[in-house]
């Protein structure tokens, strides 16, 4: 028999929540241990052994130097690398430095801001290192994740489907809060992956899983202004967990770009 | 001549976040120990200056992926009490349900997974559950339901969606709950087995004259509400946080402890904390194991953490199975509310402990700064001083530094420590 592929898990700036939903897989962690052998967990294990490693789970994003160091040996240590949700794959809701000035913002924050050293930016870790593969989601779905795991483990091509939370709301029977209730929802641009839960708990979707891909958010953000809903009011909907994501990123400068034109007006 | 000597933990594991320990030896004696914190900084209260106070639940939700239900039930309650916003009994009630299940799904992640394989010398679960199959399959089927609960009434387990200002976006309906029920009688006899397996363990003799602070209710066991009350004879209202408390920063870290404003003194939040404190209020069984494991006496020993998480594990299965069969959706599920210039607090128990948040919000309804004590930054600097006493035990240089080592490490863990949650509050200002 092959020996197990080493799985290791690394954390950057994050809420631990992608890597617990490994320990959420109740039903499949103990099986899944006796497919790939657990080789960095610090999380679940004492038990640190070095790479080089076959199968790395990077969550979190870059938000300082030494970080961005790190993620570079953690890169030349591991054969596949696969980012798991929001902060990873877009710098997550930190990444709302991005747009502020950081000085300010970390004065606002610790009485000795010279102790304190971040970078001004969040951001995902494809822009650090190459990426063999990213899960979307904040947090990702663990179904998912096994899945994937699964699908490296018998050497196939992992897949998710990339299609938006808005099919998904439909094949749930949810009547639509965008059509009945002039709700502003991100389902039709958001990717599939949490089971269009917002929805269906009488909420629009606040994008959690990031762009679908197409995303046609000039269409959706048209109607959403074409029911009422004031511009600015739609940014912060955009700016969110995934505010970095090009795609949401864009039409929030979209929208942005047209309020400022509005006052001159 | 005087000798030096440092010893690094240099990755706390099988603990929430990234931390590590620093452990200093002068002339053979421990002369000082530091729990740090590397986690870098993800400026939670300046992110949430200027957004809508309707995003607070979901944003604070994502300081910790452990107990993101804690940080919407402070968040949430905190706005209510500047808004003025009484919410519904039937909502009081499924927001106990909500707490419950992320009580079973913490504790049982933390008794099983994280802190049961420093009783045998294992590196982690996995390797207990060779020793221990059915143990350890009982304590994934408990974090299981726990989280199941928490899928039905949230929406999913991590970063639930389905709490707001005033209730709940959506009751569910009475099905969906009641069919937990078989599975919550299950876990409550899990969960008693729980009490008994973690009772048999060896424990260190390290009993310790904490000053203990939790929230408690006269009427249940304290978990959405309820005054701050002490050991030493303190009772407050939540509201009034910063007359009794203070945060402290210190020379050799970044990150600021909590301590008493009179003596400044450390003190404990958490299960230990609470199960002392509260014991009388607890669920019929979870009394009865309580007594049982004498803490109707006091018990201080910070490695018996996982007794008192334990019991409060009967009690979350006990206390949901009841609320699981009253569960009767009716009434709004939210209720209506107007922005207003104010400022509200709320201190809510967390898994870990007392979690406090305290918002000014404008008549906009944005939010114009925020403040957020998590247990683990009041647990700090007890963790310290008692990593400091428990390695002082002994002269440093018989003990190897493998084991000193490990010690640290060891007691560090049963507290839970949530180092996701302090790092984002190593400093809070309240800007008026």
């Amino acid at each position: 028999m092959a020996r197990k592929p080493r799985l290791a898990v690394f954390k950057f700036a994050s809420c631990d929540g992608c890597q617990l939903s490994l320990l959420d897989a109740e039903d499949e962690l103990l099986t899944l241990c006796d497919l790939i052998e657990i080789a960095h967990f610090a999380e679940a294990s004492s038990d640190l052994k070095p790479g080089p490693y076959d199968i790395a789970l990077v969550e979190g994003s870059i938000t300082t130097a030494e970080d961005a160091e790190r993620i570079r040996q953690i890169r030349v240590d591991s054969r596949y690398l696969m980012t798991i949700g929001a902060c990873a794959t877009a710098g997550g809701i930190q990444a709302l430095r991005n747009w502020g000035n950081i000085d300010e913002l970390v004065r606002s924050v610790y009485p000795q801001p010279e102790f304190i050293s971040t970078l001004a930016t969040s951001t995902p870790i494809a822009q650090h290192v190459h990426v063999d593969f990213e899960l979307h989601g904040c947090p990702i779905n663990h179904h998912q994740l096994v899945d994937v795991l699964i699908a490296l483990v018998e050497g196939r091509q992992p897949r998710v489907p990339s299609h938006s939370v808005c099919l998904d709301c439909k094949r749930n029977g949810n009547v639509c809060h965008v059509v009945a209730q002039s709700i502003p929802c991100l389902g039709p641009v958001t990717q599939s992956g949490c089971g269009a839960i917002c929805p269906s708990y009488n909420r629009g979707c606040y994008g959690c899983f990031g762009p679908s891909r197409p995303a046609n958010t000039t269409s959706l953000l048209s109607q959403f202004q074409h029911l009422g809903h004031r511009r600015n009011d739609l940014v912060p909907l955009l700016q969110s967990f995934n505010a970095a994501a090009p795609e949401f990123d864009s039409a929030a400068a979209q929208l942005r770009a047209l309020n400022e034109s509005t006052d001159e007006q | 001549m005087s000798s030096f000597e440092t010893i690094k933990v240099p990755i706390l594991t099988r603990v929430e976040g990234e931390g590590k320990a620093t452990i200093r030896i002068a002339d053979g004696i421990v002369s000082d120990v530091e729990l740090n914190i590397f986690e870098p900084p993800r400026l939670f209260e300046a992110i949430l200056r200027g957004r809508p106070m309707e995003e607070v639940p979901d944003i604070t939700a994502r300081i910790c992926g452990i107990c993101p239900v804690a940080y919407q039930m402070s968040s949430v309650h905190a706005l209510e009490n500047a808004l003025g916003v009484e919410i519904t009994p039937e909502t009081r009630q499924l927001r106990r349900l909500l707490y419950c299940g992320e009580w079973i799904e913490s504790h049982s992640l933390h008794i099983y997974m994280l802190h049961a394989p420093d009783f045998f010398g294992v590196a982690s679960g996995i390797e207990l559950s060779k020793r221990f199959p059915d143990a350890v399959k009982r304590g994934l089927q408990l974090k299981k339901y726990g989280n199941q609960l928490l899928e039905r009434l949230g929406g999913r387990a991590i970063h639930p969606v389905n709490v707001k200002i005033g209730g709940f976006y959506k009751l569910p309906s009475r099905e969906l709950l009641s069919s937990l029920i078989p599975h919550f009688e299950w876990g409550l006899q899990a969960a008693i087995e729980t009490v008994h397996w973690v009772r048999g363990f060896p424990f260190d003799d390290f009993e310790q004259p904490h000053d203990l602070v939790a929230l408690s209710h006269p009427d249940e066991y304290a978990l959405n509400e309820g005054e701050i009350t002490s050991s030493n004879g303190l009772r407050i209202a939540a509201a009034d946080f910063d007359g009794s408390f203070v945060e402290e920063q210190v020379p050799h870290s970044t990150a600021l402890h909590s301590v008493f404003r009179n003596g400044r003194t450390s003190y404990l939040v958490g299960p230990l904390a609470r199960v002392n404190l509260n014991w009388e209020r607890l669920s019929p069984e979870a009394r009865r194991l309580a007594i049982d494991a004498g803490f109707a006496n006091v018990c201080r020993n910070p490695f018996k953490g996982i007794i008192a998480r334990a019991i409060e594990l009967v009690h979350a299965y006990e206390e949901a199975l009841s609320l699981l069969r009253q569960y009767n959706p009716k009434g709004p599920a939210s209720v209506e509310y107007q922005p207003r210039n104010a400022v509200g607090t709320a201190a809510t128990e967390a898994p870990r402990g007392m979690l406090f948040h305290e918002y000014r919000i404008d008549a906009s309804g944005k939010v114009v700064s925020g403040r957020i004590v998590p247990p683990t930054s009041q647990n700090q600097k007890q963790i310290e001083c008692d990593v400091l006493k428990f390695l002082q035990r002994g002269p440093a240089n018989i003990a190897s530094r493998d084991q000193m080592a490990n010690d640290c490490e060891r007691l560090i863990r049963s507290y839970d420590p949530c180092i996701s949650c302090s790092t984002h509050f190593l400093k809070v200002r309240w800007e008026t």
